[in-house]
């Protein structure tokens, strides 16, 4: 079904420096070479009627009605498929093309349900509209003949309905797989008057291949895939365009409304991330934000033993500054502090970072960004010069190699996977490094040249024996290094990868990688022109991980792949604002724009702005804080959007340091595992209820619209205002575009970001200053953002979490496709219908050794801790190597892994917890005493609620 | 704060820089990161570690117990 207020121009748009100027029914106009006639007669304000042409999909021509007549030309050719070409004259319409046209539509008609009235797509479906175009008045077959209008609906997917009695056979839902989202799991099943739309081999569709990416019902042109909400509230009345609040892709969305009420979320055409793709989360996964479990008055308690009490905004405010200024009297001003979330906007972590500098007087700040990406902005401030990625996403599309590193994009970063998977199938070359075999590595027209299928923690080795061969072999770029590099850093670099010691082969039994695939991969990388590498947390999660970004960089400089579209060095990050969380100063050792507090000059400025003084001191991080907590010097926390019981490592530990402290306050949509330690509860706002900004993983900084009242009552925004005022430290904020005014005063990146001009241009990469007034699409272009090139020797060194008889196998933790995360938002949509428990993945022979069954429950313990998960037997891991996520939160994965973490920045080593596992007949004593807490808290939570409902009745 | 881990994290940094070819950069680099990031409590206990050390398996490597004799002034807080 179309989307509201949306122009198709039937075709894609075509780039070219080449103009073509053509004539149609009279209007002349100029197009670039490649547009095809339909598209071009759009722009030129004439309507082509069409039913198989859309402008996300490559033209077809099979519904032959957008027939036109070409002077100088026989018959009637598709205007889709027609490029344009000089001094063209078309004619659009002619008594002929009119009798053809009601031709073909009579036969549609002659084969569709009549039954418009009530059906979802009234009002806006193409048939019916051409239908009205063509002036059709009759079908002259009459209705009784063999026809499809019996067949049943698939119901299947819980998001959309399948009614294959309205479907017209144009292929667009088919194309919109293979093209858009390149599945490729539908397909037309059976010729002539027997073609259907078929998912997978005639399955349902939850049994097919089908991702529900939603590309198909965008692409629809009938009622025949149609959302349920559609279905059930009818369409939408308004639409508003805002951003997905799920990973770093960042898409755009429009939210299509009636009144307050969300009837779906389709991708935006226009949006600068996704160009109108969208996966199963951002797609249909929003129904969280009205979960019957949200939270939405306050609460308080002096214990966590004791029942939560709801309470006005005031008194929940006034109560937990008060709370935090008594410890602060008792225990000093650097005994309480605050966690932002990447899952906030740009506005909201800034405020919080502002009201812990300045109103707590301490720098105890810290974001998620911590456990996932803190390595590399670490990483790449040292070697590049600014801590975020290189590129666009677009810039993909013109890259020759693309290694991928530690990263499953096609779980993590789906629309992005969407579309490197688009250049693959265009014919790049894929280096895949990972110990698993994701389904990046093989998928539909898509096989990784070399997948370096190493050891986990073996990072650091790989990415040395690459370079060794790349100098050894001198196929390194000595013009870009000589130019754009410190010649120092690489000449000691150089004589470092050159040792024997880095080889792929003394290497290959430290990473179980055949040296041949390392050499291969090298010269593939090196050699291949624009080699572009995208890397995950399969890189930064590591006792190594700030080494390995620093080596990532390295290759990239010697090979000069950095500073032009097609190259550069892309963390994909994890959630949707990690990039922006760490650009607002949320580490506690920086400010907004990266530069350390201890800086004097910088630092005055911000005093200046914020009148206060600043401690010029770092703060805890996160694992800190936890330690501190332990130790009794810090006992205070405001941690908003963040849920650090279930998302950080050794889970005993940070319960530990929860249950030791005095007054833990928790901003969540919900009584997360954290609220679960809470004194008190701000009810939080979702991203449909605020206004904002989020920076996806090309630095885009998007707009974040509010599309309903919030409603708790407040933005999350306005509550870190008023616990600021509680506290005695004065905010003054009408808007949140008047705090991104004040982030763009103070950080030289951010000087011409405002929110009329990302309104103007759509979003805004950064850095977008003088120098740059429309923002940076390419960083590093003719110089790094440091000067020159800085290269850093990189060690291998092994993790001290070592497999030993005791322990003999590697855990390693990931993400799946349709969880996000803890899990906290797609834990309450039908994506569990996917994915509604963690499992552990195991090697055939070590399940074999084991006497472990397929789906048979498993005990994993490591020096942390044990849980136990069901198995699941798969050759995807290799032996010796188990996997699982961590997206429930009585899973316990964060039971086992360890408090090892990142040399540099303390990101914890998720990726490699030496485990035993072997099969059991019940829960872990951790998951019994879980969920007997769990059943606590919420009786305590209920008690409260029973207690309000009661006096309501009263 | 856990007086093990601190000395684990610091030795992790000193490994790091150790494999620096210019040595003298690589002890005043250990100890600038551990005052660029570690607070300031951290750094208390570390010193104070540094003046009685426990008699623990887990020791400061040599690399970090010259770089912080060398740097003493810079990591007090």
């Amino acid at each position: 079904m179309n989307q509201l207020n949306e122009t198709d121009y039937g075709t894609p748009e075509k780039i070219s420096d080449q103009m073509v100027t053509v004539e149609i029914d009279g209007v002349e106009i100029s197009v670039p070479q490649g547009t095809s006639v339909m598209r071009a007669a759009t722009e030129a304000g004439v309507n082509v009627p069409k039913l198989c042409a859309t402008d996300s999909l490559e033209p077809f021509g099979s519904c032959r009605l957008c027939l036109v007549e070409i002077e100088g030309r026989r018959g009637y050719p598709a205007s889709c498929t027609t490029p344009c070409e000089p001094g063209m004259k078309v004619k659009t319409q002619s008594p002929k093309l009119a009798d053809i046209r009601k031709g073909v539509m009579e036969l549609y008609i002659s084969d569709h349900p009549l039954d418009c009235l009530t059906c979802p797509t009234n009002g806006n479906c193409e048939l019916q509209d051409m239908a009205g175009v063509v002036g059709l008045r009759e079908v002259r077959y009459g209705y009784e003949g063999k026809n499809h209008l019996d067949l049943k609906k698939d119901e299947s997917n819980p998001y959309f309905t399948y009614d294959a009695s309205k479907c017209i056979v144009c292929n667009r839902c088919v194309r919109a797989c293979e093209e858009t989202q390149g599945t490729f799991a539908l397909t037309i099943e059976g010729r002539g008057f027997a073609s259907r739309v078929s998912a997978g081999q005639s399955q349902p569709f939850m049994e097919s291949e089908c991702v529900s990416c939603g590309a198909c019902v965008d692409a629809c042109p009938t009622a025949t895939l149609t959302e349920k909400t559609v279905i059930m509230m009818g369409q939408a009345e308004h639409s508003k365009i805002t951003t997905c609040a799920y990973c770093g892709v960042g898409c755009s969305f429009k939210a299509e409304m009636k009144g307050n009420e969300v009837v779906r979320m389709v991708p935006n055409k226009n949006g600068q991330a996704n160009h109108g793709h969208s996966c199963v989360k951002g797609r249909f996964a929003w129904g969280y934000a009205t979960h019957r479990d949200r939270i939405l008055n306050p609460m308080i308690r002096k214990h966590i033993s004791d029942p939560w009490q709801e309470v006005s905004w005031d008194e929940a405010i006034s109560y937990a500054a008060s709370e935090f200024r008594r410890i602060q009297a008792k225990s000093g001003k650097d005994s309480i502090g605050a966690i932002t979330s990447s899952r906030c906007t740009n506005e909201e972590t800034y405020l919080v970072q502002k009201l812990v500098r300045a109103a707590f007087g301490n720098n105890n700040v810290d974001t998620c960004a911590r456990v996932c990406h803190s390595p590399t902005g670490f990483g790449l401030k040292q070697t590049l010069g600014e801590s975020a990625g290189t590129q666009t996403f677009d810039s993909v599309m013109k890259s020759d190699v693309i290694m991928i590193i530690g990263a499953n994009p096609a779980a993590a970063h789906p629309v992005f996977a969407s579309q490197m998977k688009r250049r693959l199938r265009q014919g790049a070359r894929l280096i895949v490094i990972d110990p698993r075999s994701t389904e990046m590595v093989k998928s539909p027209h898509i096989e990784a040249a070399f997948h370096l299928k190493l050891r986990p923690g073996t990072n650091v080795a790989i990415i040395s024996a690459l370079a060794h061969v790349i100098m050894t072999e001198g196929l390194y770029d000595a013009e870009f290094v000589a130019q754009r590099c410190d010649i120092q850093s690489f000449e000691y670099w150089k004589q470092f990868v050159m040792k024997p010691e880095n080889s792929p082969e003394n290497m290959e039994p430290i990473t179980g990688v055949p040296a041949e695939e390392i050499r291969g991969a090298a010269r593939m990388y090196a050699a291949g022109n624009n080699g572009a590498i995208y890397y995950g947390l399969g890189v930064t999660e590591h006792a190594q991980g700030s080494t390995m970004v620093m080596g990532i960089a390295n290759l990239a400089m010697a090979t000069g792949n950095v500073g032009r579209e097609g190259v550069g060095v892309n963390p994909l990050r994890g959630q949707n604002n990690v990039q922006g969380s760490c650009d607002m100063g949320s580490f506690p050792h920086e400010l907004p724009g990266y530069r350390h507090i201890s800086d004097s000059t910088v630092r005055s400025q911000f005093e200046a702005q914020w009148k206060c003084t600043l401690d010029p001191e770092p703060g805890l991080r996160i694992p800190n804080m936890f330690d501190a907590a332990l130790d009794g010097s810090f006992k205070g926390l405001y941690c908003e959007g963040e849920d650090i019981a279930q998302s950080d490592p050794n889970t005993q530990h940070v319960t530990a340091a929860l249950s030791a402290m005095e007054c833990i306050v928790v901003q969540d949509l919900f009584l997360n595992e954290t609220a679960k330690f809470a004194h008190v509860f701000f009810p939080g706002s979702s991203f449909l209820e605020k206004d904002g900004t989020f920076t996806n993983a090309e630095r885009r900084i998007s707009r974040v619209h509010k599309v309903m009242p919030p409603k708790a009552g407040k933005s999350d925004w306005e509550v870190t205002v008023a616990l600021a005022n509680a506290l005695g430290y004065p905010m003054h904020y009408n808007h949140p575009s008047e705090i991104m005014d004040e982030i763009a005063a103070l950080t030289p990146t951010f000087h011409g970001v405002n929110y009329k001009k990302i309104d103007q241009l759509g979003s805004i990469q950064w850095p977008c200053n003088e120098h740059a007034p429309n923002g940076t699409p390419t960083m590093h272009i003719d110089q790094f953002v440091r000067g020159k090139g800085q290269f850093m020797i990189t060690q291998f060194i092994a993790t001290s979490e070592k497999v030993t008889q005791k322990y003999p196998l590697i855990l390693t933790t990931g993400r799946i496709l349709s969880q996000y995360n803890v899990g906290a938002q797609t834990r309450r949509t039908e994506n569990v219908q996917w994915h509604s428990e963690d499992v552990l993945e195991i090697h055939p022979h070590d399940a074999q050794e084991r006497n472990i069954k397929e789906r048979s429950w498993v005990g994993i313990e490591s020096r942390a801790g044990q849980t136990v998960l069901r198995a699941v037997i798969t050759d995807r891991v290799q032996p010796g190597v188990v996997y699982t996520t961590f997206h429930f939160p009585e899973s316990g994965a964060n039971v086992i892994t360890t408090d090892n973490s990142d040399w540099a920045t303390n990101c914890p080593e998720y990726k490699v917890t030496a485990v035993q596992v072997m099969p059991v007949t019940q829960h872990s004593e951790w998951q019994k005493n879980f969920a007997h807490f769990t059943e606590e808290q919420l009786a305590l939570l209920h008690a409260e609620q029973g207690a309000a409902s009661a006096a309501v009745n009263q | 704060m856990d007086k093990e881990n601190l000395v684990t994290m610091a030795n992790q940094i000193g490994s790091f820089y150790e494999t620096m070819p210019d040595r003298a950069k690589a002890l005043t680099d250990i100890a600038e990161h551990i005052k660029k990031f570690w607070d300031p409590r951290m750094r208390r206990e570390l010193l104070a570690y540094v003046d009685a050390p426990d008699q623990h398996a887990w020791q400061l490597i040599p690399v970090v117990s010259e770089s912080i004799r060398l740097n003493r002034a810079l990591l007090l807080p």
